[in-house]
């Protein structure tokens, strides 16, 4: 396959099956492998797709510098995005975000400011509205709350499952802005209304223990939990074992919130007799072996798991 | 009995306790006996119409229960109960 510029090679990731990790054989898994895309994760779609509707209205202009929040990904995406069609790009993360994903933005040329880690990526949205609000030339795309990012997979994520694999019968994938599930939910459903629809996300209202009221809580304006049959909790340790199932039984490194979707499908798969589940894995592993999540004693990267933020 | 756990910004309303033992059979009773024991978290957890805050999210083990029957969800000798804030990923 032959591309004229990186930016092409995003999307269109592949799926493959996993079945080695189901509880019944008659239930297929498959994972889509979202750490193909050429930022790393699934985020590129979105970065790429409200820089072009940010753009098209007419709020990004040649030379402006865009601001977000957030723990990663979205800001690693943006800032292939950025550098690719000549924006400044300043990221606001919690200071407790893997190594490796810092190194990232600065080798792409990301200024990045830290918010206090003990607030989560609640704190990151709180600061980053505060320095938006200081200077109105900073152009926020702001992806809990920006229509093109379940656009984003609406329009790709979920017609390439749909393409690929219109046997689905239960799609489940991690919630941080919600952004995924409600693209690939909308279109499946769409699609098919009885393919049921399972959000996973890890107990972070634990682990952010810097919040200093319930209102403090957040809720992305994308999300509709009317798309959602069913939320479950994959907490760090069986995160991590199922990260390592997966390289150990299916040879796919992938990221810490991979172990989770696959806890999730798994649990669903279990309480099905036959059926296929597809799940999606957001990045690859590279960003995580300083957490020494495949080599270290499971009893000490669970308690390090707990103190970084991997979603 | 059930287990409730409380988040750290609720556990000052519960003297501190990041756990307590209460008594019901569905959510809405278990959360009934915790206010009873901690009077301090009324107002906490329901809105003023007696549904979940919007920032919360009530689990029966590892099930939301928006997701199930809500407060109706049905509690078992055992289960652990988990009170989290809303937080954003991403």
């Amino acid at each position: 396959m032959r591309y004229e510029s990186v930016l092409d090679l995003i999307g269109d990731t592949p799926l493959v099956g996993i079945h080695a990790l189901s509880p019944h054989p008659g239930v297929r898994i498959y994972a889509k492998l979202e750490g193909q895309n050429p930022g790393g994760s699934s985020k590129d779609r979105i970065a790429l797709r409200m820089v072009e509707a940010a753009e098209n209205d007419g709020r990004l202009r040649p030379g402006d510098t865009i601001l977000e929040p957030s723990s990663g990904n979205t800001g690693i995406g943006l800032a292939l995005v950025a550098r690719m069609r000549g924006y400044r790009l300043r990221v606001v993360m919690p200071e407790n975000v893997s190594v490796e994903r810092r190194q990232l933005l600065e080798i792409f040329g990301a200024e990045v400011t830290l918010s206090p880690p003990e607030e989560g990526s609640n704190g990151a949205i709180r600061l980053a509205e505060s320095i938006a609000a200081d200077d109105p030339a900073l152009v926020m795309l702001f992806q809990y709350g920006n229509a093109a990012n379940p656009l984003a997979h609406y329009e790709g994520t979920g017609p390439e499952i749909w393409r690929d694999c219109p046997d689905v019968d239960c799609f489940v994938a991690g919630l941080g802005t919600s952004g995924t599930l409600m693209g690939v939910g909308r279109y499946l459903k769409e699609r098919n209304p009885a393919v049921r629809i399972v959000a996973v996300e890890p107990p972070s209202g634990e682990l952010v223990q810097g919040l200093r009221s319930l209102d403090d809580g957040f809720v992305p304006p994308v999300f509709d939990p009317a798309l959602l049959d069913r939320k479950l909790i994959a907490r760090p340790r069986e995160s991590v074992e199922w990260t390592r199932r997966l390289l150990d039984e299916c040879g796919i490194f992938a990221g810490i919130s991979s172990g989770a979707a696959v806890y999730g499908a798994v649990r669903m798969a279990e309480q099905m007799e036959s059926g296929t589940v597809v799940t999606l894995l957001p990045d690859g592993g590279w960003k995580y072996l300083s957490s020494g999540a495949w080599t270290d004693d499971l009893d000490v990267v669970v308690e390090r798991a707990t103190r970084i933020n991997y979603w | 009995m059930v287990e409730v756990r409380l988040p750290t910004l609720l556990r000052p309303h519960a003297d501190g306790a990041a756990s307590v033992g209460v008594e019901g059979s569905s959510v809405a009773e278990v959360l009934a006996d915790l206010t009873r024991r901690h009077p301090g978290l009324e107002g906490q957890i329901l809105d003023p119409a007696g549904t979940l805050h919007k920032f919360v999210n009530v689990y029966v083990n590892d099930d939301d229960v928006r997701y199930l029957d809500a407060l109706d969800t049905k509690v078992s000798e055992g289960d652990v109960v988990s009170i989290l804030p809303a937080v954003a990923g991403g």
